[in-house]
């Protein structure tokens, strides 16, 4: 090695190191400089303690999340044995000494008597006492801390029921956001796209009109009307592939232009790459009839649907474009917001689905000005992490 | 040397690409028949293009180079490439397509929907694995420019960064599978086109016998690798095919798991084909090596060979042909996996908008580019191999044991990842600061596969039964979607 290196080598070592001592210098006469008087440095302590074990209670009383917490909690109490427990089992255990089988089953009677009176129980043993105190979420119990300590005095006790209170605290907000995310499904099923009664009605008349003229075409017609509900009723799933939805489209169109004769033309342009794409179930068909009805209905000539699919990385971009009477923008986006209703609640109703399984920035985007036609895409990711479709399946 | 020919094709696959990507949306079809339109990739189509992608700079010129370099052991690199995708067939296409997962991270989040930091990690991963695969692609770009050319390297990675840049922020060539499958064909023919007038050349020249034993001797003659370090690249070769970002990616086109099968027993019969190519040219290049001019790079034998045997014209556009192959090869390797990284790197940063992904190109290339200019290019196929022994070391557990083993844990899975690649990592790195030595454990640091793959795999597995209280609640149902047969209605 020449000599320059080795000066260079020496040298960086030399102003790391004391870089790396005067930052932990620092640091440590910083924090004690800081701490101020006991009780400061007491308070300081709890609270950092409690704020700890918060965050593994979020999810409500999990075996991982009362591991972590009774951990913190322990420390909190500073007692030999913390354990958390369900309605029926010890969940976690935390414990500075041995905790024998026999330690288990007196801290169940202890738990156990706290979970049938709703009360702070204290279980006298030889030598160490348990302390056990319900968590409450509304009036009912579900579950305990369960402390075991040498003696147990009135102001263990207190503490361990407070500590109590506030894991219940914890585990409500846990099923608060439970109950929503249900109230969230709800919402979900409730917004899932239902076909459309003028359809239903519209279909059912063009049907009829043909039953005399053209048997075999009314026949026909009435099978694809059996598929197409078949598929807009089915119960399973919030998801279809591209090409399911395709074919749905299909149908509907059929049946349109038993109505419209060739008034609706339709071009299609599809990367035959994002066919497999999931996408919410019944998301595009309700656009195409949107095109319909508001685009194509009111002109005498008709006009053309183009609907394209394309692939952009992560995401599948799908769009559905009519050459029709166009939309006034600002009616169009008091549609979306949900103060106007009856027109175009198809389009609300997707885009709040939309906005709900992919997050805000992924809802409808829609160009349009009145007699300019309305172009609509989506652009939806490939994947979609699991948890978010809680009703898929 | 600058052959006006080889510019040409150059320039001409250049800016072929870029006008695909202008254009791209117009070759998909446009019809007003529903029919037409929902038909999915065929299983062929999606071979061709995972070959187009798959075969590097690594395959086109390396594996020719590594047989005149290491002679009949240089053989096991083709049979390697090949073979992963055997095991992918075998143990992982079906079941990952059934996962729903479009990346390897999102087949972590589906495995281990809690674990946040199991996802980062293997984006994280991902993102090393697709940099050290780019950079190879780099080399061989500056390589083929100079040689072809006359011009200086480092133009090479800067031409191809600039190009996929241009065509992956543009987004058209992305869409079309019938590009990156007319890649493949393309690839094919520049290397077969070559092939057979050279042997027309060479066969008359002596009588077959003396030929074979000539090729005979040369090919032993050469010293190869030993038992340790063939057992190593077979190790990594084999199953680091399973982690490969680009290729994975692919996979989501298939309709079903059963096409995905299909699909790699295809992608097996297009690659077998393939090598026979460069493993002939290698042969060829040990015969007319010295004509080579003695210490050129070994990498350039498939390059400068059709102009070494045959003079003039016929040999000026054989190499163009040569050139244009290799860049297609460049081109498309490194737009896969800019792709990936891209993708990766934006889903992670910008919450996978458009113009993340446009940032996150940029970056996805601009970084290899600096590497492969300031670093000096390594056998090509040896630096591929490297990047497949880091891949075996860390995604590829993580795969196997993910798709195949209902015990496996987050923690489990991060502790065998991070063990693999640290282990693999720091060993190819120690082995390329140390000078070159013939001992044992030399070797088990320049080719440490054999070692970092089982002891990844032990770790996870350690690791997993040690927390064995923290298997996903949800494992069970998620390895029934994983192995049950797709319904014929999917989903």
């Amino acid at each position: 090695m020449s000599p320059a290196l080795q000066i260079t080598l020496i040298v960086t070592i030399v102003t790391v190191g004391i870089a790396v001592i005067g930052y932990f210098g620092f640091k440590i006469s910083r924090s004690t400089k800081e701490m101020g008087t006991d009780a400061e440095e007491a308070t300081f302590t709890t609270l950092h303690h409690m704020s700890v074990a918060v965050p593994h209670l979020e999810r409500g009383l999990t075996v991982e999340g009362a591991a972590k917490s009774a951990k913190a909690l322990r420390r909190l109490l500073n007692c030999p044995v913390l354990l958390i427990s369900d309605t029926r089992h010890i969940l976690a255990t935390d414990a500075g000494i041995e905790f024998t089988a026999d330690l288990e089953e007196q801290a169940s009677e202890a738990f156990s008597t706290a979970l049938a009176t709703g009360k702070t129980q204290v279980k006298r043993l030889s030598g160490q006492d348990f302390v056990a105190a319900p968590i409450m979420v509304g009036n009912q119990p579900v579950g305990t801390v369960t402390a075991l300590t040498p003696r147990a005095g009135a102001g263990f006790v207190r503490a361990v029921s407070e500590v109590a209170v506030f894991v219940s605290a914890q585990v409500s907000t846990a099923q608060l956001d439970e109950n929503k995310a249900m109230l969230l499904e709800a919402q979900m099923r409730a917004l899932r796209a239902q076909i459309s009664p003028h359809f239903i009605y519209n279909s059912l008349n063009a049907i009829a009109s043909f039953i005399n003229t053209d048997p075999a075409r009314a026949r026909e017609l009435v099978i694809e009307f059996a598929d197409f509900t078949r598929y807009s009723f089915r119960r399973r799933g919030e998801f279809t592939t591209l090409a399911e939805e395709l074919e749905a489209i299909d149908r509907y169109l059929l049946l349109e232009k038993a109505r419209f004769g060739d008034r609706i033309k339709v071009s299609l342009q599809i990367a035959p790459e994002v066919l497999s794409t999931r996408i919410p179930f019944l998301s595009l068909q309700p656009l195409v009839e949107n095109a319909v009805r508001h685009g194509l209905e009111a002109r005498p000539d008709g006009g053309v649907i183009s609907i394209t699919a394309t692939e952009d990385g992560m995401h599948a971009v799908i769009s559905v474009e009519d050459d029709g009477v166009g939309m006034d923008p600002e009616q169009l986006s008091s549609v979306l917001a949900g103060t106007t209703v009856n027109m175009h609640v198809g389009l609300r109703n997707v885009d709040v689905r939309l906005r709900q399984l992919y997050g805000n920035s992924n809802g409808l985007i829609i160009d349009t000005a009145p007699g300019a036609g309305t172009q609509i895409t989506l652009r939806i990711p490939k994947f979609l992490a699991p948890g978010t479709a809680s009703i898929d399946e | 040397m600058i052959n006006l020919l080889s510019a040409l094709a150059l320039v001409v696959v250049c800016v072929t690409t870029m006008l695909i990507a202008f254009h791209g949306l117009r070759l998909s079809r446009t019809t007003s028949d529903f029919y037409v339109a929902s038909r999915t990739v065929r299983p062929w189509w999606n071979a061709s293009a995972i070959g187009g992608e798959y075969l590097s700079a690594a395959s086109f010129l390396g594996v020719a180079g590594l047989i005149v370099l290491s002679g009949q052991s240089g053989l096991w690199f083709p049979i390697g490439y090949t073979a992963g995708y055997l095991m992918l067939l075998l143990f992982v296409a079906a079941p990952l397509r059934r996962s729903q997962a479009y990346t390897i991270p999102d087949f972590a989040q589906i495995r281990f929907e809690e674990s946040k930091s199991l996802r980062k990690i293997t984006t994280y991963l991902v993102v090393v694995i697709c940099w050290l695969y780019i950079v190879p692609q780099m080399h061989g770009a500056a390589l083929t420019l100079s040689i072809a050319t006359g011009l200086p390297g480092w133009l090479g990675p800067v031409i191809v960064a600039a190009v996929v840049c241009i065509t992956v922020v543009s987004g058209g060539m992305r869409s079309v599978t019938f590009v990156q499958a007319f890649q493949y064909w393309f690839k094919l023919a520049a290397l077969v086109v070559p092939t057979i007038f050279l042997l027309f050349q060479v066969i008359p020249e002596q009588s077959s016998t003396a030929r074979l034993d000539s090729i005979a001797t040369q090919l032993e003659s050469v010293a190869g690798l030993n038992l340790y370090e063939t057992i190593s690249i077979i190790l990594a070769l084999l199953f680091g095919t399973l982690g490969l970002p680009h290729v994975l990616v692919r996979f989501y086109t298939n309709p079903t798991g059963q096409a995905a099968r299909s699909t790699t027993v295809i992608v097996l019969g297009l690659l077998s084909v393939f090598y026979l190519l460069p493993t002939t040219l290698g042969v060829l290049g040990l015969l007319y090596a010295p004509q080579l001019g003695g210490n050129a790079e070994t990498d350039a034998t498939v390059l400068l060979l059709p102009s070494a045997v045959l003079d003039g014209f016929l040999g000026d556009s054989l190499t163009a042909i040569v050139v244009g192959g290799a860049f297609a090869a460049f081109l498309s390797t490194t737009s896969g996996l800019v792709v990936s990284l891209a993708g990766a790197l934006s889903q992670e940063f910008f919450a996978g908008t458009v113009r993340g992904f446009r940032i996150s190109t940029v970056l996805a290339t601009a970084l290899p580019v600096f590497i492969a200019v300031v670093t000096s290019s390594l056998a090509l196929a040896g630096a591929i191999g490297n990047v497949f022994a880091f891949t075996a070391s860390t995604i590829c557990p993580l795969l196997l044991l993910g798709i195949w083993w209902r015990s496996l844990t987050a923690r489990g899975a991060i502790a065998g990842m991070l063990t693999g690649a640290a282990a693999c990592g720091l060993a190819l790195m120690i082995s390329s600061l140390l000078p070159e030595v013939d001992t044992l454990w030399f070797h088990m640091l320049r080719q440490p596969a054999a070692w970092s793959v089982p002891l990844a795999f032990v770790v996870m597995i350690a690791v997993s039964r040690a927390t064995a209280r923290s298997v996903p609640a949800n494992a069970d149902r998620i390895m029934a979607r994983l192995h049950v047969p797709d319904r014929d209605s999917a989903f």
